[in-house]
């Protein structure tokens, strides 16, 4: 791409044009869910199970009920008398809002208090008497499959088993002879442990009911609050609520990372508390609730398989899936995607022949599957292809990169159909890789791993060439509950030739009101500095599936192009009346229409505006406005190489990533500064699961980190300085060319880190080590291997 | 629950209210003075969201009571500005793109402004220690450095 086409005063796409949204938040003026406070709201709390599976033997409320300041405590037999105790997951699953007889993962929620202030309501905790009869929790899906294991879910008409689901996809037999007639095959068994999206804001609710008009207004951390909004609709509608008169909003959001996409149990138990009692009620979780309770990510067992020929030609892939899902299936995929877009594990190989297949079990954990910043299971593909294709490079003796270079999907070869049936768009792999290897020194390195090794210290070299698939997703075949994954835009032009703009999706941090402003001003002419975007009130926003997936800029950043397109049409009428000359007789650059062969004839966008409102052509309406809902033809794949060199400590088993280089390519580029930022904080996102975070559970099924003393978010001080780069590869498709990024690094990241760590052990023998890898970890391999120090 | 008196200097008003023995600081400023700049991330004193200055040292106002705060100085995000300009560090967070989602940000800046007074002129490493009680899950950190640094040079000249 070259250069920006707009002023930097109109600053359009490709202007580092800084953040709008700042101005609040470094003054902490801005507005999250707990900082709402409505006159007498009162504050909601939950007791929790201590245990992982029990039976609910009794439930005694009196103590709590006794201390002054509190107004209810609500249990699953009180929400049984509405048929709320149960509330089905867009996964079509059900799940429990509060038990009435089993508990199925410890901190499941049990029961709520309501009173005056969170004080109170923690007090009243503590003071109800809950009396369990434990049983033994199933917290491994290996036990969950064996034949004599509880049946966990016998809520499930005729279930006999914990097995949720199979799915498969690609060709089972055309496979396995590709396998039995290779000249090389390679397999590995990967675990990816589950973790937590642990974004610093913790989710929580303020629900307030008001009888008189019978509208309920939710302010709420979700990332889709028009599906929010048509789940409670379908919830509650036998309760009399109905979708006119629900109000969600989502306010300002510390961070969702896919964590604020499920409807959980205290949503709806807060807002059947302000239905009932007629008070607003503010239900805040802690962050002990949120990593203990709240959606998990990951958790694949995963046993990959790769055949190629000698000279190191890949031939086919095959991946074998155990997934863990807690107690129901309360993910959040595309109805038609169970396992997510884990379809992409062919990554960015030519592999013509795979097949991939997963059956997916209940155990005594909490329910989830939600992405930890990527497009629907995307890491969980790209780290066993990534793992993989290091692995075939090990066995036959060729170096990593230059295996990739070989296996790599050409350019010339774009629209490619991959073996398990998407349609990547378009790509530069080669470029990718060549230019990370260039920055980082690549051949330089390997000279300095050889003399190393030689004197016996430990450094290592990984690479992941990885290829994503976000923007969920044309409406044939995406959908959740049965909504087509559209995203949408409105934009209204005002007289004065300012622009307020509306979304379906809803921003945490992406800088949304910044980047929707600069794709409007590319297409407009309106400086984004006077066009306001709006996202979060489905009272006021048009109606879209929200922002998770790396769905916003190829969905509704899209949609904002086509309402521009849309105003731009109208406003060509207008000018032409003003110049009074054909609408063919009109050409369009940034921000006005001129008469062809005559420049000096023109009406900016600002004239056409005001005339839009004083002075509009008869039988044309008044006003100069557009919406737009975008059904993206395609998904869209950025991908990228990241290099990342590791060095490693004989003593303490200690990794040190000296460097790690990330050049990503996600098309066109809205906003350079806003994308770094987006990479760094996806870098940060992956090398966390690769080095730190693992929820840990017991044979009970006790958590066993739950709190942020236990579980190891990376500060300033484990993070590496990340150096980025990007290559620009257009997507064809999209109007702006633009394909989505935030998600890219914590996708890429891992691989690239455990494929460095594996590199700097292979030659005593390692082929595959899991995520997270610790010092502990490593000092136990270097410990087996004869090489500690 | 015994009730107490309290006089503290927030922002350089004199605040005197009755506080619940056990009330937090960081409660009683977002929930009895409205002020939810201060945010709370954790229940561990782990994230420092709720970072603020009490007599001009940065604290985590999760694990301070309010009655401890009594008879000194609190300063907190929504104390920053002067006269209308921003604090340099608030200018250099949105110029150097330090922030993302903004709920780490006012503790974020609260923990800068002691480090920058203990220490004008740090080198990157010294300011990835003196922000490692703070967690951003955004950003990845490289940003916030760059906005300390460049807050630091500012208040160098300023200084100077």
């Amino acid at each position: 791409m070259n250069g920006p086409k707009t002023s930097p005063e109109v600053g359009g796409i490709g202007h580092r044009v800084k953040r709008k949204e700042d101005a609040r938040f470094i003054r902490g003026q801005g507005k999250y869910t707990d900082d709402v406070v409505l006159p007498g709201m009162l504050h909601m709390d939950i007791v929790r199970s201590p245990y992982a599976y029990a039976k609910i033997k009794s439930i005694n409320t009196d103590a709590a009920m006794a201390i002054p300041g509190v107004h209810a405590v609500i249990t699953g037999d009180v929400l049984k008398q509405y048929n709320l105790h149960w509330m089905p997951t867009l996964m079509s699953d059900t799940q429990m809002v509060l038990p009435t007889d089993t508990v199925m993962y410890q901190s499941q929620e049990v029961a709520a208090v309501i009173a005056d202030d969170r004080y109170i309501a923690a007090d009243a905790v503590e003071a109800v008497e809950v009396e369990y009869e434990p049983m033994q929790a199933v917290v491994d899906p290996f036990k969950a499959m064996e034949p004599d294991a509880p049946v966990l879910r016998p809520d499930k008409e005729g279930k006999t088993d914990n097995l949720i689901w199979h799915w498969e996809t690609g060709e089972r037999e055309a496979t396995e002879k590709v396998f039995q007639n290779a000249d090389v095959v390679v397999k590995e068994n990967i675990y990816l442990p589950r973790i937590h999206v642990a974004s610093i804001e913790t989710c929580g609710c303020v629900a307030s009911f008001d009888p008189a008009e019978g509208k309920l207004t939710v302010w709420m951390t979700t990332q889709a609050p028009h599906a929010i909004r048509t789940v409670v609709a379908l919830v509650a509608g036998h309760v009399g609520l109905s979708e006119e008169k629900i109000r969600i909003i989502a306010p300002d959001i510390g961070g969702g990372f896919g964590g604020k996409v499920p409807v959980y149990p205290g949503y709806v138990i807060a807002i059947a508390a302000s239905v009932v009692i007629g008070k607003p009620v503010k239900w805040v979780e802690d962050r002990s609730e949120n990593l203990q309770a709240d959606s998990f990510a990951r958790d694949y067992h995963m046993g990959v398989e790769l055949a190629a020929n000698n000279s190191g030609k890949m031939e086919a892939l095959r991946i074998k899936t155990i997934a863990d899902y807690g107690y129901t299936d309360a993910a959040a995929n595309p109805s038609k995607y169970p396992a997510g877009m884990f379809s992409i594990c062919t990554g960015s190989y030519d592999i013509k022949t795979a097949f991939t297949e997963m059956d997916a079990y209940y155990t005594n954990k909490p329910p989830g599957g939600v992405a930890y910043r990527c497009s629907f299971r995307v890491t969980e593909a790209v780290h066993a292809i990534e793992r993989i294709v290091d692995v075939l490079a090990q066995k036959l003796g060729r170096d990593p990169a230059e295996l990739r270079m070989q296996n790599f999907i050409q350019p010339d070869e774009f629209p490619y159909q991959s073996a398990l049936g998407w349609e990547y768009d378009s790509g530069d792999y080669p470029r990718a890789l060549k230019l990370a290897m260039e920055k980082i020194g690549y051949d330089d390195l390997r000279r300095e791993q050889v003399e190393k090794r030689a004197r016996g210290e430990l450094m290592g070299i990984g690479i992941s060439s990885f290829t994503e698939i976000v923007g969920a997703g044309p409406s044939k075949d995406f959908d959740i509950l049965g909504i087509k994954m559209f995203d949408s835009c409105e934009v209204r032009i005002h007289p004065t030739g300012k622009a307020i703009a509306r979304f379906g999706t809803k921003s945490q941090g992406q800088g949304h009101e910044t980047t929707y402003a600069q794709i409007l001003a590319e297409e407009l002419g309106i400086p984004a500095a006077h066009i306001q975007v709006e996202e979060g009130d489905t009272d006021t926003a048009p109606y879209g599936l929200g922002t998770y997936a790396s769905r916003s800029t190829p969905t509704a950043g899209a949609a904002a192009a086509k309402a521009a397109y849309k105003v731009r049409d109208k406003a060509r009428k207008i000018a032409a009346h003003l110049l009074e000359v054909s609408e063919e007789d009109l050409e369009w650059e940034v921000g006005k229409f001129y008469v062809k062969g005559s420049p000096e004839q023109s009406k900016t966008i600002q004239d056409i505006a005001f005339a839009a409102y004083t002075n509009h052509p008869e039988g044309m309406e008044a006003g100069l406005e557009a919406t737009h809902y975008y059904d993206p033809p395609n998904m869209t794949f950025p991908f990228g190489s990241y290099i990342c060199v590791v060095d490693i400590d004989r003593k303490t088993g200690v990794i040190n990533v000296r460097r790690f280089v990330a050049i990503d390519d996600c098309g066109n580029i809205i906003n350079p500064m806003i994308l770094e930022g987006q990479i760094h904080g996806g870098l940060t996102q992956g090398l966390a699961p690769a080095m730190y975070e693992e929820l840990i559970y017991d044979e009970q099924g006790n958590i066993l980190n739950g709190n942020f003393m236990d579980y190891l978010l990376p500060t300033a001080v484990e993070t590496p300085k990340w150096e980025t780069d990007q290559t620009v590869t257009p997507c064809p498709h999209h109007p702006l060319g633009a394909k989505g990024v935030a998600e890219s690094p914590t996708v890429g990241a891992p691989p690239a880190i455990a494929n460095a760590v594996v590199d700097a052990l292979s030659h005593l023998g390692v082929v595959n080590m899991d995520i997270p890898i610790t010092p502990f970890k490593v000092w136990q391999v270097l410990k087996e291997k004869g090489a500690a120090a | 629950m015994s009730k107490h008196t309290v006089t503290i200097d927030i922002n350089g008003t004199t605040v005197t209210k009755e506080v619940d023995s056990r009330m937090l600081l960081v409660h009683f400023l977002r929930e009895e003075l409205q002020m939810t700049g201060t945010h709370i991330g954790c229940d561990t004193s782990s994230c420092g969201a709720c970072t603020v200055l009490m007599d001009g040292r940065s604290v985590k106002s999760c694990t301070v009571y309010t009655v401890q705060a009594n008879g000194r100085s609190v300063k907190t995000i929504e104390g920053m500005e002067s006269g209308g300009a921003l604090h340099p560090l608030q200018e250099s967070f949105h110029e150097e793109h330090g922030l993302q989602c903004g709920f780490c940000t006012p503790g974020m800046i609260m923990r800068a402004t002691e480090f920058l007074e203990k220490n004008p002129n740090p080198s990157e490493e010294e300011i990835r220690w003196g922000i490692s009680g703070n967690l951003c899950r955004c950003t990845g950190y490289v940003n916030i450095v760059k906005a300390i640094q460049n807050a630091a040079e500012k208040m160098q000249k300023e200084v100077a």
